[in-house]
């Protein structure tokens, strides 16, 4: 210190002079060497008058809007604010919110945190950063578009379902059949668990014929061949089923016509007393046959495993998954940012700190949480409470990921506020009143903000 | 390619109704009357169209320029017609004319004195080329304010007529032949029937609005739009209950329930005629641009049949553009008049993309047979017709995201099963709006 301290001492006898002048203007007021004090009123002017025009002046016509009814021309005092607190709409809005700053900051800063933690280690740190920092740079009504194909219920068009009913369907393949129902006046019935029952007994030597109807001649299995009437034959229960609906219509109900092709690869079951006797697909004609049934009298059944819808996916845009599923695009969104400020702080961490954590025996997971994580907490809470604040005031996403039927559910303060104003309300009045209503949330986190600032800077 | 040859067509047309208005119009009882009176007049017309729409409006326009020798400019004023004018009829800056979509926002902006009604030529036009059911729909308190400039056919239901012909089914005529003949039989040929488009609401009220239309009949059509009846009178429900035969069966819709709600508007027209998903779509005449787009030929492979009779007579239901006067300024009227005239209404005509509801413009003016067809059943169904309702009521209950009539069909969509809860709460919102 003290070695350092001497150079330093030939500028610092220069600072006394100054003060003792300053001390001087102080009392005489007059005689003064630094610029005057309207000088400073001068060039504070432009950024006063800016903030003046830009941003004060809009919060206090919006107070005073609020008050005011949807032509603006009758005075109507709190009564917006009764009507934002009683109406349903804002209700849900306000519940959205408040799912959103519970959950958005809190998911997007441990994402970031844990990117931020983990991309120290690895050695394409940068490439990797750069990746998650992407979607930073694409605007948040791109974003919502790319969402919303995402999300898209179709698994041909969305992103999200392609993923689910693939891996679904490694595990359990669809049926042949999904759609297959029978023709209408069938003696068939719907059996239980399941498939469908044909109505009546059969013994050996009969033959019966089975109608479905809902498969497009397209979608037939390639070995399908045109349905022929099974043979009937001594000790057998012998059949066909096959597609009742002839191309271009016509061809007479329950019978099969010329072209009508047979239903390949269709598992029946002859049901006896409950229990499944016996077993046997269908041939490219359609036809089946039981040869090795004993005497007595069963029910055929078609199989409930020919039916079985595809799995087609999660309902992302749906009433009750859409806000979390929006809350997912937020995170795709901001998690570049929270990884980058975080990673920043981590950058500031003394190594020291970790190293003697790590010489007393601490494990990874103990120096992260009792050394990394405490010592990150100040850029942690910044990075959450602008999160907040960003948070309160989402529009873009939820705007354009929710389709028109759970607008509604989705529906978030800034939304409501927009659209009561201007998109189909047009009542400004009740408009400012929740804009204002905004404004009071986001105080707190701003207040919270500023002091920190404050007390960092001090 | 299409297109440009379209275009020189337009050209053409527009050469010679401009010669002709020059040559035939200018001594009679015309627009503006003679070449030149309003030059030097600047006039600002703002309408939502865009693209191929605004070319063939500007080329419109410019007949106007030719003829009268004033500057006519266009501006887009996006999606929302109404977030556009708003803040300009504030700022006491708003366009001289506007072009409206709903006939709600005529009576708005009426009421709040922010238009000129029309006055000499341009009331003469209304007159003389309207039926009475179009002038009073642009008119409040007997003031006349609105042209009906552009038309848009919303009772027909497009359909593939490939898939009708694998399922060998014909158009129907009526909704029980639609419901219980059509739909089964393409259902039972492994096609989905019905491609949905419940996530832009507005296409349920005009399911809604053609039903009712047809089943209730046109009196009660007008009584319900002014909230004269309840919306919890019986006929309210009996159309829902209607509805529900179709919505209600998720085997007739594409994707079943959720996927009639979640569908947004083009993309139910892709699901016909790109996907091929679906055979039919109900929506107006202006899907055809969404199927063309999604690589259908409209006319060969993309076909539509009126909306069936539900009641005794198959509905005709319209929306369209209503053109307004909003300043005094020299030339608007004239502007007006001229909008309102066959003339300026038959050139549109021959540019395509365009449905005229004046009473003067001949079917033959349209350059193709379907808008031929479609303009016929328009002055056919003559008293009969009705604009589209939801566009009539305030916009807060019918036209607004989330809201209203949007929502409550669309929660209705995704569960059919209680009509009068249905009728329930579209009472309570008509009557909170």
């Amino acid at each position: 210190m003290a070695t350092t301290g001497e150079p330093a001492a030939v500028p610092s006898t220069g600072t006394p002079a100054p003060a003792t002048t300053e001390d001087a203007t102080a009392t005489t007021g007059s005689g003064r060497l630094g610029p005057p004090p309207w000088l400073a009123l001068v060039f504070l002017l432009p950024a006063l008058l800016f903030l003046g025009a830009y941003m004060l002046y809009p919060i206090l016509f919006s107070i005073y809007r609020s008050l005011w009814d949807a032509l603006g021309t009758q005075f109507v005092g709190v009564q917006n604010y009764v009507e934002l607190f009683s109406n349903p709409s804002t209700f849900i809005a306000l519940r959205n919110n408040v799912i959103w700053v519970v959950v958005a900051p809190i998911v997007v800063t441990i994402a970031g945190l844990i990117f931020a933690v983990l991309t120290e280690r690895i050695r394409w740190a940068t490439a990797f950063k750069v990746v998650v920092f992407m979607p930073m740079a694409i605007s948040f009504l791109a974003s919502g578009v790319i969402f919303r194909l995402v999300y898209e219920q179709d698994p041909e068009r969305g992103l999200a379902n392609a993923v689910i009913t693939t891996v679904q369907d490694t595990f359990a393949p669809s049926a042949a059949y999904p759609d297959a129902r029978p023709r209408p006046d069938a003696p068939l019935a719907e059996a239980e668990g399941g498939g469908f029952e044909v109505e009546g007994e059969v013994a050996p030597g009969d033959t019966v014929l089975i109608p479905l109807v809902g498969v497009q001649s397209d979608e037939l299995p390639d070995d399908a061949e045109t349905a022929v009437a099974a043979e009937g034959a001594d000790g057998t229960v012998t059949g066909t089923v096959w597609l009742d609906f002839t191309r271009g219509g016509g061809g007479e109900e329950g019978a099969i016509d010329g072209s009508e092709e047979g239903l390949p690869g269709l598992e029946v079951q002859a049901v006896s007393g409950g229990e499944v006797a016996a077993t046997t697909l269908t041939a490219p004609d359609g036809t089946f046959a039981f040869e090795d049934l004993g005497d007595g009298s069963y029910t055929l059944r078609l199989a409930p495993a020919n039916f079985t819808e595809p799995y087609n996916g999660v309902t992302w845009l749906g009433p009750t998954l859409i806000t979390p599923a929006i809350i997912g695009a937020y995170l795709w969104v901001w998690a570049g940012f929270a990884m980058v400020l975080i990673a920043a702080g981590l950058a500031g961490i003394p190594r020291d700190a970790l190293e003697a954590a790590r010489v007393d025996g601490a494990t990874e997971w103990q120096v992260f949480r009792r050394v990394t994580v405490p010592l990150l907490s100040p850029v942690l809470m910044v990075v959450f409470v602008t999160l907040m604040i960003y948070v309160l005031k989402i529009f873009d996403l939820v705007f354009i990921i929710a389709p028109g039927s759970v607008q509604r559910d989705a529906n978030v303060l800034a939304v409501e506020m927009w659209r009561v104003s201007f998109g189909g309300g047009n009542d400004q009045g009740l408009g400012s009143a929740l804009a204002v209503f905004l404004l009071l949330l986001v105080v707190p986190a701003m207040i919270f903000q500023i002091r920190r600032f404050r007390r960092e800077n001090s | 390619m299409p297109e440009s040859t379209w275009r020189g067509r337009g050209a053409l047309a527009v050469a010679a109704a401009g010669a002709l208005l020059a040559t035939a119009c200018s001594p009679g009882a015309g627009p503006g009357g003679g070449g030149g009176e309003l030059s030097g007049v600047e006039l600002l017309v703002a309408a939502k169209w865009t693209g191929v729409e605004q070319e063939n409006f500007e080329e419109v326009l410019a007949a106007f320029e030719q003829e009268t020798g004033a500057t006519v400019s266009y501006e887009s004023t996006g999606e929302d017609t109404g977030a556009y004018l708003g803040p300009k009829i504030e700022a006491d800056e708003p366009p001289d004319i506007a072009i409206l979509p709903q006939p709600g926002l005529v009576q708005e902006y009426a009421e709040q004195g922010a238009l000129v009604p029309l006055e000499g030529d341009a009331a003469t036009a209304l007159d003389e080329n309207y039926t009475d059911y179009w002038r009073e729909l642009g008119s409040v308190e007997g003031e006349p304010y609105g042209i009906l400039l552009k038309a848009a056919h919303k009772s027909i239901i497009w359909y593939r007529p490939d898939s009708f012909e694998e399922a060998g089914v014909e158009p129907p005529a009526t909704w029980d032949d639609l419901t219980g003949q059509t739909a089964t039989t393409l259902s039972d040929a492994g096609i989905t029937p019905f491609s949905m488009c419940g996530a832009s609401g507005w296409t349920l009220t005009d399911w809604f609005e053609n039903v009712y239309l047809s089943e209730a009949g046109p009196e009660k059509y007008d009584q319900l739009v002014a909230h004269e009846i309840p919306w919890t009178d019986e006929s309210v429900a009996a159309t829902l209950e209607t509805l529900a035969e179709v919505w209600g069966e998720e085997d007739l819709l594409n994707g079943g329930t959720d996927g009639a709600v979640q569908t947004d508007f083009p993309t139910c027209v892709t699901d016909v005629y790109g996907q091929e998903s679906a055979a039919m779509v109900f929506e107006a005449d202006f899907v055809a641009a969404s199927a063309q787009e999604a690589g259908a030929t409209v006319g060969e492979d993309a076909l539509a049949f009126p909306f069936p009779a539900v009641g005794e007579e198959a509905p005709v239901v319209v929306g369209g553009d209503i053109a307004v006067g909003m300043s005094e300024n020299e030339g608007v009227q004239e502007l007006l008049a001229y909008l309102a005239s066959p003339e300026a209404q038959t050139t549109w005509a021959g540019l395509g993309g365009y449905l005229s509801a004046n009473s003067a413009v001949e079917p033959e003016a349209y350059s193709d047979d379907f808008t031929q067809q479609l303009a016929s059943t328009i002055q056919e169904a003559g008293d009969n017709v009705r604009y589209d309702l939801s566009d009539q009521v305030p916009s807060q209950f019918g036209a607004t995201e989330g809201r209203g009539m949007w929502s409550i069909l669309q929660d209705f969509l995704r569960d059919p099963s209680d009509p009068e809860a249905a009728a329930e709460e579209l009472e309570a919102a008509a009557s909170d709006s």
